[in-house]
Order: C-alpha cells, then sequence, then structure tokens
C-alpha cells in the first residue's frame, strides 16, 4: 500500500513539473493554513494581504538570536519604510507552548510595530516548507512570494527595503 | 503508464493550473578525527568516521489538495543520535484535503490539542525527536468559532513499522470553542474568552508484564486503554492574556515510573500583560507522573503522546546553555517570570537610540512526596507509588536561574547586548545520575557586541564566562563573527575550560566556521572541537558527546 501511494504521487509530481504550463515552484497563493494572533484568536494565512501593497513575512522564535537581530533592525526603520512604501511585516513566531506567551510581552517589550502571529505546532512553517529560521518571504501586491532568504546579516535589511521599491515600481525581482 | 501521461498531458493544461511543488532539504555530515585529550580514539570511532543525517521534503498542492513525503537517511546516523536512525528511507508521507468545512488527512501528521499536555505529535531535527501520528486526522468546522478534531493512529518509532501491536495505538479527540466568533454581538467585544477539552487514548495490546523488582519476579496487570483527558481556557482583555490547561491521566504503570499505578495530573498556567514599551509574564506549572507514551517500555524522546514544555528560558550562548534544563515528565513543580522593558529612544535613560532590558526568574523543584505506608517505598513498583499535595513543592531543587540581559544600541555603528545569569543546576536529577555531582551553581557573563564597518559589513565578538566551583569548574569563552551581506559568514570560537580541576582536561574547544548562503540555500563548513554536551529544544534535550572533526551543513528549501 505504502510503495502504491508513494509511486501514484510521485507520477503526479513528475507530470505536474513536466507538463503545468506556469512555474510550479512559485507561490501564486499562499497556503491557507490556521494559525493563531496574539489574542488566540484564529488567524487564517490565507487572508495575509496589504491592499495591494507588499508584504514582508519573517518567521521567527524568541529564543532565536539572528531573528530578534533582523526584527530589532528592521524595528529602527520601520516607520520609515511603512511612510515610503506602505509595505507590512508579518512576524510568525514559531515558539512552542514553552516561550509563545513570551511573545506577546516581547513585542511590545521591544516597541515593535508588526502583525505578529503564532505558529505553535509550526503548521504554518511546514506549509511553506521553512527549515531553519530566519526565513523571510517577499509578497508582491498579488500574494505572490517574488523572494525568499534564510539567515540575517546586518545589511540584509536594505537590500529587502531595495526590492519593495522595486516591486512598487513594478519591477522584476530576480 | 505511458498512455496515462500522455493522456493527462493533453488535459493538464487545465487539470493541474494552479498546481505548486516546494519542498526542502538539509544535509548533516561529519568527518571525525582521532583526539587523544578528549577521549575519541580510534575505538571509540569505531572507524565510522564519516557520518550523515539528511531529509528531502516535497510537498504538492492543487486547490484544497495537498501531498506530501519526506525523505529521511541517517547513513550512519552523527554521534549522538539513537544508532536505531541507521538507515534510509521514507518515514513520512500525507495527503490532505480541506476547506472551510472539513479538513481531513491520510498518511503522517503533525497535531497539537492546547498547549500539549495531552497530545502533540512533532518533529524537530536537531532534535531527532519525531513522534509524528500515521493514520486519519479529521478536523470538523460546523460553525465559526467551533472546530472539533479527531485522531486515530500509530506513532513513529525509528524505522520500525507497527505490526503485532509492537506499539500502542493512539485516538484521540479535541473541542474547541471561541465564544467570540460562536455568539452574535461577541465579535467586537474586548473580552475574547476560548474554551476547549480533549481526550486522548492509547490501546496496548498486553495485559500483563513480568517485572523483577529489588529480586522478586512480580506479573503485574497493565491497562489496556490509558486515557489523559482535560481542558483549557484562554482569556483575553486588551494586552492581557491568561491562559491555563489541566490535565488527568489514569493509571499508566510504565518503565519510566518504575510501574506505579498511580494517576498522573498537570496544570499549566500563563498570564501576561504587556503595553507598548513594556512586557509581563508569569507562569507556573504543576505536573505529577505526566510522561505519556504509546510504548510503556521505553524511557527515550520517541513516542511521546504529549508534550511538557519547560517553563524556564531557552538560552543560546555557548556558555549559558551549559547546564540546560530539561523537564522531569515524572514529576516537577515550578514558577518563572518575565519582564521586558524598553526605553524609547530620546528618553532621560533610553539615550538616543533607546534601551531594552529584559530580566527573567524561573526555579523548578521536585514534588513533595509522601509514602503511602510504613512498609511501601516511595515509587515502589507494582503500588500506588507516593501521596503528594497539590502544587506541594518538594525540597530538592531541580532547577534555578536568575538572568537579565541589555541591550542597547551606542550609535548607528555600535551596539550590544550584555547578560548576566545565576543558575542553580542539580546535575544528578536532569541527567539522571544517583548523588554524584549534586547541584552546580554558576554566575555567567555575556558580552556581545555588533560593530557594522561599513552597511554591508559587520563584526560581532562574544565574550563569555562561567565561574562555578562544582562539576568541570571555570570556562572562558570567545567568539568574533564577520558577516558580508547578503552572502558570507566567517567566524572563530573558543571555549576554554581553564578552571578544570584536573588539568589535563584544561582543554580548548575551538571551531572554525564560515558558511554561504544564496536566497534559501545555506552551505557551512566548521572544523574543530565540539564539548560533550546538551542540546534542548522546548525542554526537550539531547546528549551530544564530544567530537573533533569536519562539519558540512546544507539545506535548502524551494
Amino acid at each position: 500500500m505504502n510503495k502504491k501511494f508513494r509511486l501514484i504521487f510521485f507520477m503526479v509530481l513528475i507530470s505536474s513539473i513536466t507538463f503545468a504550463q506556469e512555474n510550479v515552484f512559485k507561490y501564486k497563493k499562499l497556503p491557507s493554513v490556521n494559525i493563531k494572533d496574539v489574542k488566540g484568536q484564529v488567524f487564517n494565512t490565507g487572508s495575509i494581504s496589504n491592499d495591494g501593497k507588499p508584504v514582508i513575512i519573517s518567521f521567527w522564535a524568541t529564543w532565536c538570536k539572528p531573528c530578534v537581530r533582523e526584527l530589532t533592525t528592521i524595528a529602527d526603520v520601520y516607520d520609515d519604510w511603512v511612510k515610503e512604501t506602505g509595505v507590512k511585516l508579518y512576524a510568525v513566531s514559531v515558539d512552542d507552548s514553552r516561550s509563545m506567551t513570551l511573545v506577546a510581552p516581547m513585542v511590545n517589550g521591544k516597541g515593535w510595530d508588526y502583525t505578529v502571529l503564532l505558529d505553535p505546532n509550526s503548521d504554518f512553517k511546514r506549509a511553506m516548507s521553512v527549515g531553519p529560521i530566519p526565513h523571510t518571504f517577499l509578497l508582491n501586491g498579488k500574494g505572490e512570494v517574488v523572494w525568499q532568504h534564510t539567515s540575517f546579516a546586518e545589511g540584509d535589511e536594505l537590500n529587502l527595503i531595495e526590492m519593495v521599491k522595486k516591486l512598487n515600481k513594478g519591477e522584476e525581482i530576480k | 503508464m505511458m498512455m496515462f501521461l500522455f493522456s493527462m498531458k493533453a488535459e493538464s493544461q487545465d487539470i493541474l493550473k494552479g498546481s505548486e511543488v516546494h519542498g526542502s532539504m538539509q544535509l548533516d555530515a561529519a568527518y571525525y578525527l582521532k583526539d587523544n585529550k578528549m577521549g575519541i580514539t580510534d575505538s571509540t570511532l569505531a572507524g565510522q568516521l564519516i557520518r550523515m543525517n539528511a531529509f528531502t521534503e516535497v510537498n504538492y498542492s492543487l486547490g484544497n489538495f495537498t501531498a506530501g513525503m519526506r525523505f529521511e537517511a541517517y547513513i550512519p546516523p552523527l554521534t549522538g543520535y539513537d544508532a536505531q536512525y541507521n538507515g534510509v528511507g521514507v518515514p513520512y508521507w500525507y495527503a490532505n484535503y480541506k476547506n472551510s468545512f472539513i479538513d481531513v488527512t491520510a498518511g503522517n501528521f503533525y497535531e497539537q490539542f492546547g498547549n500539549g499536555m495531552i497530545m502533540r505529535t512533532y518533529q524537530e531535527w536537531t532534535l531527532g525527536v519525531d513522534n509524528s501520528l500515521q493514520g486519519i486526522r479529521v478536523k470538523i468546522m460546523p460553525v465559526k468559532g467551533i472546530t472539533f478534531k479527531g485522531v486515530y493512529g500509530v506513532q513513529r518509532y525509528y524505522w520500525e513499522p507497527f505490526k503485532d501491536y509492537n506499539r500502542g495505538i493512539v485516538k484521540g479527540f479535541d473541542g474547541d470553542f471561541n465564544l467570540n466568533e460562536m455568539i452574535t454581538g461577541w465579535a467586537d467585544a474586548k473580552v475574547k474568552l476560548i474554551l476547549g477539552g480533549s481526550i486522548a487514548s492509547n490501546y496496548q495490546h498486553e495485559s500483563t508484564k513480568d517485572i523483577t523488582s529489588n529480586g522478586q519476579l512480580l506479573t503485574l496487570h497493565m491497562p489496556q486503554n490509558v486515557a489523559n483527558y482535560g481542558g483549557r481556557f484562554n482569556l483575553n482583555i486588551g494586552g492581557f492574556n491568561w491562559q491555563t490547561e489541566y490535565a488527568h491521566k489514569i493509571n499508566d504503570p510504565s518503565a519510566r515510573n518504575n510501574y506505579i499505578y498511580k494517576d498522573g495530573n498537570g496544570l499549566f498556567t500563563n498570564m501576561s500583560w504587556s503595553q507598548k514599551g513594556l512586557g509581563i509574564q508569569v507562569m507556573s506549572k504543576w505536573i505529577d507522573n505526566m510522561s505519556y507514551k504509546s510504548d510503556r517500555t521505553i524511557v527515550n524522546n520517541m513516542v511521546d503522546i504529549n508534550y511538557l514544555p519547560a517553563i524556564t528560558k531557552q538560552h543560546t550562548y555557548a556558555l549559558a546553555s551549559m547546564y540546560p534544563y530539561a523537564t522531569q515528565p515524572d514529576g516537577e513543580v515550578g514558577i518563572s517570570g518575565t519582564v521586558t522593558i524598553h526605553l524609547p529612544k530620546n528618553s532621560p535613560l533610553g539615550g538616543k537610540s533607546g534601551l531594552s532590558i529584559a530580566a527573567n526568574f524561573s526555579q523548578v523543584n521536585g514534588l513533595k512526596q509522601t509514602k503511602l505506608n510504613d512498609t511501601t517505598a516511595i515509587g515502589q513498583t507494582g503500588t500506588l507509588g507516593y501521596k503528594t499535595t497539590f502544587y506541594g513543592f518538594g525540597n530538592t531543587l531541580y532547577y534555578q536561574d536568575g538572568n537579565i540581559e541589555v541591550s542597547k544600541k551606542f550609535n548607528s555603528k555600535w551596539k550590544g547586548i550584555f547578560t548576566y545569569l545565576h543558575q542553580a543546576y542539580n546535575k544528578d536529577v536532569v541527567e539522571g545520575h544517583v548523588n554524584q555531582y549534586g547541584i552546580v551553581y554558576s554566575h555567567i557573563g555575556v558580552a556581545d557586541i555588533a560593530w557594522s564597518i561599513t552597511k554591508k559589513l559587520n563584526l560581532r565578538w562574544e565574550v563569555q564566562g562561567l565561574w562555578t566551583r562544582q562539576d568541570k569548574g571555570n570556562w572562558a569563552a570567545g567568539l568574533v563573527e564577520l558577516t558580508i551581506s547578503p552572502a558570507w559568514f566567517f567566524s572563530v570560537m573558543d571555549q576554554y575550560n581553564y578552571g578544570n580541576n584536573d588539568s589535563s582536561q584544561r582543554l580548548n574547544y575551538y571551531l572554525v566556521s564560515a558558511g554561504y548562503t544564496n536566497h534559501t540555500s545555506r552551505i557551512s563548513l566548521s572544523w574543530g572541537r565540539q564539548r560533550e554536551g546538551i542540546i534542548c529544544v522546548g525542554g526537550v534535550c539531547r546528549y551530544v558527546p564530544a567530537t573533533n572533526g569536519v562539519t558540512l551543513t546544507l539545506t535548502s528549501s524551494f
């Protein structure tokens, strides 16, 4: 049974890669997964949007030093980014029930203005094929993922905002 | 088959429009070297110099349908991973269909009820933990605000397939009720309340078991069905959040609890309040005999049905994580609190660029246990074990940690994070020794300073010290890391055990690393010594033996 299933799965996979018209490796639509906001309310990831403006999704955790460094660095310039480009950042925490309730106090404590979501059993992380964090996605106004990156080095944020500006001008991201 | 494919080609442009394929992979390979000073000899290496753990996961989606699989290879597993992982195969595959009413998964799945004290299946690659259920999961959302979940399956145990009841069959049911969504007019209320309840049940076939206790052979009756059930709530009022979960497990004699028949119970409660610039969080946990596995003979990290998170802070600096706490499922009681303050830019204390302070305290003790009667020892096999009073703190300290972290941006080029920690670590309890080491008290200091040389070029230093009179004595550590955005990093680290009582063990654990990132692909190579230690994620820990060698890590996703 197992083997048969795997074979069928591979067949569908290979045929879809070979025959589908469009590039199947591009996220044209975000997976719809029910996660939570910091008030504990259900949030469906299919509803991530920003009125036709670009969106940044950053997977992070309270215990992940480079993640916190990335969000702290962006927090310093986030007001300017929003004013200039209208971009919106969703910070998706993959903290599990050990540290999940530290997220809101930390976000508020640090004065971050992001839209913060909680993914305590990594359901959205898994659906987005995210491995190590930090992992950052950039979406265009249509909600298509146009760029993604793993890890953070100071200076990466400059590249990110450049791409947001390009998107606003209607330019392609390579 | 070819005919089928060709016929598909004609229609595929319509049928497969909108299909997407995504996935990820990771490869960790090591080449181990001999190191006489660390006690690594030809005989400990046993000729297996090259080892590798790797996986590739692929997910396919088309509209409401998703299917995926993960291939894993441990040939042989890296040192520190269980030898039973040795092998290659596809331990994870699934097909899922969902719409706004129903969500059905066949195959392997990861699921969490509430905080996980009743059921949580998850995967943690770095720990080698994967307790996924293989079977069927159905989620139903009959009306807005109500979610029912049912699961039925068997758990993964390395590569061993389920047959002849070689482990338990797990069933679970969960209901989640969001009152603000259910009740008309409550949607915009400031008070938000969510209630939930779950039950899990594990069936094991054997009804008796022969156990030798104190030289006596006992034939014990084994409960075939073991239930774990409970309820929870989440109350939110603006910046205030209060979350509580209680679980009760019926008698579950196991190798882990020395085959006692006491019921288990646990309470996890958690309050936080925050507003811009200030966050406060307190939590407490009581667990008594709450290990819950789908095979009662297993004592390691596999086949856990529930999840018992540690309430202590997870540290990541090398010396701060030398003595990490691991949850003691047999029983522990603890409290923890965290305060985070941000002093804004241009305030008297915040200075020109602001200042962040985070302080945290946690303490975990053993339970206060009393004997059942004069003739029964505490925890004696085949009995009800012991008596406890709910939330009774025992005298044995398991862990204590007080720490403060100050983050300061000095100007546009310089910033720093300064941390001080004081930890008390009951090495015997956490690592499972008997009256061998006692409690290790340590003071730890870390200075982490970053300098932006240019906008893309960054240099970071860590200077760390750990001072203790117990265990291996004092340590000093240093790290220099250069990053060039967006692609490169280079780092050199050394941990020096200068205070070891045994002068032959005053070793330097040096590690040189370099890495390259291109979008979502990252390759890193390091060479050096890894000290013996414990890696933990979420209070679940894995022992890592001392090694010397070259490690290659490759991660990618698409």
